[in-house]
């Protein structure tokens, strides 16, 4: 089946999500952190828009309402308080490149294509789209998880953090027309109490290490001899 | 919806506002002992009602016989570790390891805590499942690092980290398994409510669900503490106040695998009939096994006696994952029995660690000795703690342990082999740290603390008690949730 047979609604669809995937690697890339947060917030509009989408094809009210709460978490206050955070802690200029940018964009590749080989024996009976749009959610998942793997940094790990949480949406919105508005609102109080106790923590492991860089909490290991 | 479910699950809400507000230390604590013991009673009304009328159901709440007992077992060790907890935390304030606003948001956060575990075990909703299952991490996830060392902030974000990505990962799952009610399930608002997935799971997609389970085993099974997503367990239950490790240790580990057991019904409905009609017991099986060996040998390693005993929450945790996965009446009443008995017994262990922590002032186990000879009452606390978890009759976790490799000798007799072998090698494992613990010698100047032992003999006395002989009403109950999960009594 090829892509123009596809309604207009989920062609377009199909296009913000790739975007959405796009943004996963910018967001991977970025050394500094305010520009790691600007390209969370736009992942967090692509993904409201994704969501705005879905609902004026007509799958269910509430999914507009769905689509403003997305925006105002994921795409302005959540940012917002980061970016915040960042100024207090004078993180602003921190930069810290990635150490192998191609291995790390090799390896995020690599769970592109894990993710659509993963989905392959779902929807063989299905649209093309769906499976299409599961892949990517799946993939964004992974790129999230993936990068608090490869960041030590703690402001970095949230942020992937949260990236997950967009590709989890996604999924959710675009496969399946939203999840029932209790569990949606539910996972948004999750998410955005979450969000807080971030905050509540990166002034924590300030105070206990005098730097975010959790690589550097180490003390807690199954060593005999660590004394 | 009923007055007693209603209660139930809402008295520790309204009991967290309420905490909010109390600025007395004494009073607090004692606030937080009456509402936990209304809990208790309203779960034990909500008990009678279901055993009553087999379902009690309504508002999206589901109780039927294989959560009610759960949910009794954990308003019942809320209940004992507040009392626990009172005299306990107030020592933690004195000495100065927490202020009175870390006070305050103990004891708020601890009712929130028994909430999202109350709200989990309740909830019909797999989405509302999840949001309480992540609603107990964040309300913990302060109190571990309620000291503020630089161990205990390091443990907490390790927990925060890993149960978040870990429930993330479940939650692509839940969203796996809504998509497959979808194509069964007209009412959108229907698709995750599990009576009726239970009802339709024959006609879930088998590849849908197969793919649904192991994301959804991964997320649960990290708060479960399963090797190898179990890196987290130790630290937090080590670094957190001592009542918080009891309940981490005795109910979250518990409503977690409950997850698991739920879901795991519905993969089976749907798999039926289809080659790969085991796939979630066999999986269940390699992650349990795993984890239980695994444990048992970490257990020899450990320097710190509540890391010590967390390994041996994965451990029994381990050995209960594997029973659900071998299913079948057997192996699933011992597991049903074996939730109970290592709840009860492992929070009465972490009680009375706190009160051997607080003798010697420290948790390291090489610097705890003598604790018989300076308070009999921990020191036996202690020994028969052990004993009973360890597995020696007659108490109740020989009793369960039994069940279990008799079920595993009657359908995979090669599996009795490893078992037992880790049954000996974490039994070796606990007494070599314990002998020294409770006979060694005094060190100087070492006192006897105010401890107050009644809930530690209150738990082992029902541990006991269950060994001996589990009373009529008991052992009905699980048989029926039994054949909820099996589809076949035992008894």
């Amino acid at each position: 089946m090829n892509p123009e047979h596809l309604p207009q609604l989920q062609q377009l669809m199909m296009v913000l999500a790739a975007m959405v995937l796009f943004s996963s690697f910018v967001l991977l890339e970025q050394a500094r952190l305010t520009a790691a947060i600007h390209a969370f917030a736009w992942q967090g509009v692509l993904v409201a828009m994704v969501t705005v989408i879905v609902a004026a094809g007509g799958a269910q009210t509430h999914l507009f309402f769905s689509a403003a709460l997305t925006l105002v978490l994921k795409a302005l206050l959540i940012p917002w308080m980061l970016h915040r955070l960042v100024r207090r802690l004078e993180l602003d200029r921190h930069s810290e490149p990635l150490r192998r940018p191609a291995l790390v964009i090799m390896a995020a590749l690599a769970l592109v294509i894990f993710s659509y080989w993963l989905v392959l024996p779902i929807v063989q009976q299905e649209l093309i789209f769906t499976r299409n749009i599961v892949a990517v959610s799946l993939a964004v998942v992974l790129i999230g998880l993936l990068m608090m793997v490869i960041r030590t940094q703690a402001v970095a790990q949230v942020l992937g953090f949260m990236s997950m949480e967009n590709g989890l949406f996604l999924a959710a919105v675009s496969a399946t027309g939203g999840m029932p508005l209790m569990v949606e609102l539910g996972v948004a109080f999750d998410v955005l109490v979450a969000a807080v106790l971030f905050g509540v923590f990166f002034f924590q492991i300030r105070a206990s290490i005098d730097s975010l860089d959790v690589d550097r909490m180490n003390r807690l290991t199954e060593r005999v001899d660590g004394e | 919806m009923t007055p007693a479910l209603t209660v139930t699950v809402f008295t520790p809400l309204a009991g967290a506002l309420l905490l909010a507000g109390v600025r007395r230390l004494d009073r607090a604590g004692l606030l937080n002992v009456l509402v936990s013991a209304v809990t208790f009673g309203a779960a034990l009304a909500l008990a009678l009602e279901v055993a009553a009328r087999e379902v009690v159901a309504g508002a999206g709440f589901r109780v039927d016989a294989f959560n009610i007992y759960l949910l009794v077992l954990t308003a019942f060790v809320g209940m004992t570790t507040s009392v626990f907890s009172r005299p306990y935390m107030q020592y933690v304030c004195a000495t100065g390891m927490t202020s009175e606003r870390g006070m305050r948001l103990y004891h708020v956060m601890f009712q929130l805590f028994i909430f999202t575990m109350l709200l989990a075990l309740a909830t019909d909703n797999l989405g509302v499942l999840w949001v309480a299952v992540e609603g107990a991490t964040l309300a913990t996830v302060l109190l571990v690092s309620l000291y503020r060392t630089p161990e205990a902030i390091e443990a907490a974000w390790k927990y925060f980290i890993l149960c978040g990505v870990g429930i993330a990962l479940a939650l692509f799952g839940t969203v796996l398994l809504y998509f497959a009610a979808q194509h069964v399930i007209d009412d959108p608002a229907a698709g995750l409510s599990w009576s009726t997935l239970h009802e339709l799971a024959p006609q879930l997609q088998p590849a849908i669900m197969s793919l649904a389970f192991v994301f959804l085993l991964i997320g649960y099974g990290t708060k479960v503490g399963l090797v190898p997503m179990h890196q987290w367990l130790p630290d937090a239950h080590s670094e957190g106040p001592t009542p918080m490790s009891a309940v981490l240790s005795g109910l979250l580990l518990n409503v977690a695998l409950y997850a698991v057991v739920r879901l795991k019904m519905l993969v089976d409905g749907s798999l039926a009939g289809t080659p790969s009609a085991h796939l979630a017991g066999y999986l269940l099986m390699g992650f349990g096994l795993l984890s239980f060996l695994v444990a048992g040998l970490f257990l020899h390693r450990q320097r710190d006696i509540k890391r010590m005993f967390s390994y041996s929450s994965i451990e029994h945790m381990g050995l209960m994952t594997f029973a659900f996965g071998l299913g079948g009446p057997l192996a699933t009443f011992g597991a049903l029995l074996h939730m109970l008995v290592h709840s009860l017994t492992k929070s009465a262990i972490f009680i009375t660690v706190g009160h051997a922590a607080h003798i010697a002032g420290t948790q390291s186990i090489d610097h705890i000795r003598g604790l018989l000879r300076t308070q009999p009452a921990v020191g036996w606390g202690l020994l028969i703690g052990v004993a009973a978890i360890a597995g020696f009759p007659p108490f109740g976790v020989f009793t369960s342990e039994f069940l279990l490799l008799s079920a595993t000798m009657q359908s995979q007799p090669w599996f009795t082999v490893a078992l037992l072998t880790g049954l000996v090698v974490a039994f070796a494992g606990l007494f070599r740290h314990l002998q020294p613990m409770v006979y060694g010698p005094v060190p100087e100047g070492q006192q006897p603390v105010q401890a107050n032992m009644f809930p530690v003999l209150v738990h082992l006395g029902l541990v006991l008690w269950l060994g001996m002989a589990i009373p009529a009403f008991l052992a009905h109950w699980l048989d029926r949730a039994t054949s909820l999960i099996t589809g076949m009594h035992l008894l």
